[in-house]
């Protein structure tokens, strides 16, 4: 079976009170389509990285939105930003815009601390 | 003992000033151009290109040819200025020396000519040159009158909207509009005292003579002298800038310098070289047709100048190329905003680890790159396999089920180090296959291949590819009576030159038609990939306005060869869309039909095994 993003995950306690969600409000200004996502998947099913390693974005646009930052950056290296995802989404969500912007915020927080 | 007077200072000191800005300028530039840029430098610079160059100055920085295609009015404007204000500079530097006598005589002579030059001492072509000079300021003028009714009226003058001003400009362009009309008069009141003036300032002389002119003489001349010195001072701050640096600009292009990769010294003198006509913006369809009015090029020119640059007005530009193409000046305006976008690379981070994956060899095959887009038109891809099988083509699907985006998306995002890694490992692929020909469905793709990856074989757009099948008589098609309309995909168009091929294709079988705005000016479809700002309804919003124009004759088929073009298009509803691989596959003559020759030869072949 293609692994297309559905796995299990280590159990964990999700406290949404604490949620730092100010870095999606960013997101949310930006790219205010975002908001319309439902979750369905059709970007991560018609990605063209997914064919080569698990990625997913429905599940990044899921951390994103509750604020757990940690790893997505690498996470998001994976996106080729071909654009696909856009195309097929059903809610008319630009999730390509989506991921260059978590690009640029996520490099601006995390990538400072990496000696260039 | 040279002629002077005091009131020579501000010019002298204008010019002064302004010439040591330049040279500052200039040289901080080239001394930034990058090693490619230098190469060509140093190699055409005492060749034939030289003088192309010089002849494209004189096309395009004086009389301004490229403008005069836009609009009559509007291209006499700006050559009256430029031609005229150059032939004046250049016609009263000859008289002057003519009347000294000498060659080199004081620098502000040819400036201040009439005032100087009182005596009644006859020289060689006297009458001529007074005439001449008063026709060229009386060209000037009516461009200043032009240029007045274009400040209030744009639209006289075929432009819809124009640029709004910073304060610099505002200065020198308030000294330009009052250098000639003073000149004018100065010359005039001197012309009233000594009777040197000509059909113009000689009449009108003989009109002011009625005042008490002896007393207006020096304030008008020293007026004259402050307009041009505060134009000087101003020049290199403002817009005006482009007068010197668009002379540089066509020298290193015809010398062959190119737009690079990374922002240099190059990109700057570009920056500078444009005037801020405002042309690009009545062609650019985010502004009529999305009503985003801040961030066409020229505006992204005055921010990057003004050190003023907006992330929004960065990325918000669909690369469509049409600002390019009407720009007079021929600024690469998507390269220079790509630039611009460029992110800080990491030193030894290697990207997209995942994508190292074994291929075989495929030697004498072709290669068919389908492209990220195309497998989300999978029409195409039958189609396409259709023509291959029906010519007996041997291919491999290089991107069939793991593929890997050609970079330029990435690129167009300015993420030019993961671009680069994804290109290297494509490039890999290609050359390690062994294959004699790469084929492409998707223009972006294409575009890449053939520019950035610097492969050693042919690279096709299946447009190419299958006009070369009907040049050789491999393809027959039905002949239809259908009719279609063109779309030219951007990257496909205008990116890579490709206009000829579909058409001669689409003209064999059906009955095509022409739109208003095709080739160099086709409209973008409004999904261009290179948009991370534009949201769906601006995006639907450009759609339709290239639609309506393509659907103006109401076609049967809308005929497109890019495969994001067809599925913007698709949702428009309003023609069926298709790609020409697709229209080309459905009417394809196969061998099995039952034409008359084949008919016969089948029944010789009977009777023969009977």
């Amino acid at each position: 079976m293609q692994n297309w993003g559905f796995s299990v995950a280590p159990s964990r306690i999700i406290d949404l009170d604490k949620d730092d969600v100010s870095s999606y409000k960013i997101i949310t200004d930006k790219v205010p389509s975002a908001k319309r996502c439902l979750m369905c998947g059709a970007c991560s099913a018609s990605c063209t990285s997914k064919e080569h390693i698990a990625f997913n974005f429905r599940k990044i646009h899921l951390m994103f939105r509750r604020g757990q930052l940690q790893n997505l950056s690498e996470e998001l290296d994976k996106c080729m930003l071909c654009g696909k995802c856009r195309l097929v989404c059903p809610r008319g969500v630009n999730a390509r815009a989506i991921i260059f912007n978590m690009r640029i915020i996520l490099n601006d927080m995390t990538y400072k601390n990496i000696k260039v | 003992m040279m002629p002077y007077e005091h009131f020579v200072i501000p010019f002298l000191a204008g010019t002064f000033f302004l010439f040591a800005v330049i040279f500052f300028k200039f040289y901080s530039w080239l001394k930034t151009l990058d090693k490619k840029q230098r190469y060509f430098v140093n190699k055409n610079i005492f060749s034939f290109k030289t003088i192309l160059a010089i002849s494209e100055i004189v096309k395009e920085a004086l009389i301004h040819l490229k403008i005069y295609k836009k609009n009559l009015l509007l291209g006499y404007m700006h050559m009256s200025f430029a031609l005229g204000w150059f032939l004046l500079i250049i016609a009263g530097r000859i008289e002057s020396s003519l009347h000294s006598g000498k060659f080199f005589n004081a620098p502000w002579m040819g400036i201040f000519f009439k005032y100087f030059a009182t005596d009644t001492k006859d020289f060689y072509l006297k009458s001529f040159f007074t005439f001449i000079m008063d026709f060229l300021l009386l060209i000037v003028l009516t461009g200043l009158i032009l240029a007045l009714i274009k400040r209030f009226r744009s639209k006289i003058l075929g432009m819809k909207k124009t640029t709004k001003h910073i304060i610099y400009d505002r200065i020198a362009l308030t000294a330009l509009w009052f250098i000639f009309p003073l000149r004018l008069l100065a010359e005039s009141i001197t012309s009233s005292i000594h009777g040197n003036g000509g059909f113009l300032t000689g009449t009108l002389g003989n009109f002011f003579s009625f005042m008490a002119v002896q007393n207006m003489e020096l304030p008008m001349w020293w007026a004259y002298s402050l307009s041009l010195g505060i134009f000087f001072v101003f020049l290199p701050f403002s817009r005006y800038m482009h007068i010197p640096s668009e002379v540089v600009l066509i020298f290193l292009r015809q010398w062959g310098a190119q737009t690079g990769e990374q922002y240099s010294g190059y990109s700057e003198l570009q920056i500078n070289s444009c005037s801020r006509c405002g042309i690009c913006i009545d062609v650019c369809q985010l502004n009529y047709a999305a009503d985003k009015n801040n961030v066409q090029s020229v505006h992204l020119i005055r921010d990057k100048r003004y050190k003023k640059l907006t992330d929004e007005v960065v990325n918000n530009c669909l690369m469509c190329g049409r600002c390019v193409e009407s720009c007079p000046v021929g600024l690469e305006l998507t390269l220079i905003r790509q630039q611009l976008r460029n992110k800080k690379e990491i030193p030894g981070k290697i990207y997209y680890k995942f994508t190292d994956i074994e291929y075989e060899k495929k030697e004498g095959h072709i290669i068919y790159f389908a492209g990220c887009m195309t497998h989300l038109t999978p029409t195409i891809i039958i189609a396409m396999k259709n023509i291959f099988s029906h010519v007996g083509e041997k291919y491999w699907f290089m991107d069939e089920e793991k593929g890997i985006c050609c970079g330029r998306p990435l690129r167009q995002q300015g993420f030019v180090q993961q671009a680069k890694n994804l290109m290297s490992k494509n490039y890999r692929i290609i050359i390690n296959s062994g294959a004699r020909v790469l084929l492409t469905s998707c223009p972006i793709c294409y575009k890449s291949f053939k520019e950035e990856y610097k492969l050693d074989i042919p690279v096709y757009h299946h447009t190419e590819y299958i006009e070369k099948l009907l040049n050789e008589g491999k393809l027959k098609l039905k002949k239809r009576w259908t009719s279609v309309v063109y779309h030219d995909p951007c990257e496909l168009g205008r990116g890579s030159q490709i206009y000829m091929a579909p058409r001669n294709i689409l003209k064999s079988f059906v009955n095509m038609h022409t739109t208003n705005q095709e080739k160099e000016i086709a409209l973008c479809c409004g999904g261009s990939l290179s948009n991370a700002i534009l949201d769906l309804p601006e995006q639907i919003k450009i759609r339709d306005n290239a639609l309506a124009e393509l659907t103006k004759n109401e076609p049967d088929i809308l005929v497109t060869a890019c495969p994001l073009c067809k599925k913007s298009f698709v949702h428009g509803n309003k023609a069926v869309v298709k790609d020409i691989a697709e229209i080309v596959a459905e009417n394809l003559i196969t061998k099995t039909a039952l034409s008359k020759n084949n008919v016969k030869e089948k029944i010789q072949h009977e009777i023969k095994n009977h």
